[in-house]
């Protein structure tokens, strides 16, 4: 059986690096393709709820966006703990939420508005009165197509 | 003076480099969008012009107390009960009316599901969490008896064949073949989800 090669003495071969370039350009499109740019910053703590029956939103453009959840960080000691609303870049009143909700209506396209989805994204954290309190806003200029937004999950992780 | 060997090669060995900084920067730069969530629809705020009297076995009621317990038809349920609750008192078809339904046809539960209506109270102090808990438990019921009638009547779940409708990705020769189909079974299980006056103590 001495007709088996011993490699001890040879180096391994180099792995060739030519294909490297095309592998991390399709990595790179891959990432461009899937994600958005979150343009906007967040100024509330929002850790939303799960859900199993979820309905994905298709478009994102006819959306008016509300968060709602405690300040956090270093606005704790500016504004306390009470939850706030926030609408589009900055923290609106209770009784303002209708009329600047109107507004970013208005900012839309117009064949957009017909469809327009108020998405409300709150806190786990956060009690029911202010949610209530923001539907009848809502309510008061007609704004009826609500979504609240959730994570895939567990739903009972929520109660636990 | 004439090239005569043509351009010469550019040195490709850092495109990787190049490249794996790009894909840092979009790594670190993106978040992957949650844009889901359950869709509810608000009632008007004029009030309808006559009231309509509906009989108390067709309304299924849930209240949710501040401390995130439940009451079901005058009874504390257990919130993992909830959807088969709900799935028992919309499939129930009293009356003998709904020839697709499966449940027990219990006389004093709904006549039928295109009246039944689901009645969600909650306190000023219940948590979003143990809200939107319920609220997903309710609409998974729906979904539950759609789906089924969907598989009976297509062979799919309503849930996808929705999706697939609401997908304005869709070719529209294949909405078009969908929309029917859709709002046919809408219409064996609407969504009657009533959220009237809270509780304000």
């Amino acid at each position: 059986m001495s007709s088996f090669k011993t490699n001890r003495g040879s180096k391994l071969p180099a792995i060739s690096t030519a294909s490297l370039p095309d592998i991390v350009f399709i990595l790179l499109f891959f990432f461009m393709t899937v994600v958005t740019i979150n343009d906007q910053q967040v100024m509330v703590q929002n850790t939303l709820p799960n859900a199993t029956e979820a309905e994905r939103l298709t478009k994102k453009d006819n959306n008016i966006e509300v968060f709602i959840g405690t300040p956090k960080g270093a606005q704790v000691a500016l504004l306390g703990k009470a939850p706030r609303i926030q609408l589009g870049k900055t923290f609106v009143a209770m009784d303002q939420v209708a009329s600047s909700a109107l507004e970013e209506l208005y900012s839309m396209p117009e064949h957009l508005r017909n469809s327009a989805v108020v998405s409300i994204k709150a806190d786990t954290s956060i009690k029911m009165g202010i949610i209530l309190d923001l539907k009848e806003q809502l309510r008061s200029v007609n704004l009826l197509k609500i979504n609240y937004t959730t994570v895939q999950g567990d739903v009972f992780q929520n109660i636990e | 003076m004439p090239r005569r060997k043509g351009a010469p090669e550019v040195n490709a060995g850092s495109m990787a480099d190049i490249a794996f900084l790009l894909l840092i920067f979009f790594l670190v730069t993106t978040t992957i969008e949650t844009d889901a969530g359950l869709d509810r629809m608000l009632p008007p705020i004029e009030p309808p012009d006559t009231d309509v009297v509906i009989k108390q076995k067709n309304i299924f009621t849930v209240n949710i107390n501040r401390n995130g317990q439940l009451l079901v038809e005058e009874e504390l349920m257990d919130l993992r009960n909830l959807r088969d609750a709900a799935i028992a008192f919309l499939d129930n078809g009293g009356d003998g009316t709904c020839n697709y339904c499966r449940g027990r046809k219990n006389a004093s539960s709904s006549d039928n599901p295109t009246k039944a209506i689901i009645s969600l109270k909650n306190d000023r102090e219940t948590k979003y969490k143990t809200y939107i808990t319920v609220q997903n438990e309710l609409v998974g019921a729906y979904n539950d008896l759609r789906n089924r009638e969907a598989q009976r009547l297509f062979g799919r779940d309503f849930v996808d064949m929705e999706a697939e409708f609401l997908n304005p990705e869709t070719p529209s020769a294949i909405r078009d073949d969908l929309k029917p189909k859709v709002k046919r079974i809408q219409d064996l299980f609407p969504q009657k989800l009533s959220e009237a006056e809270t509780s304000s103590n």
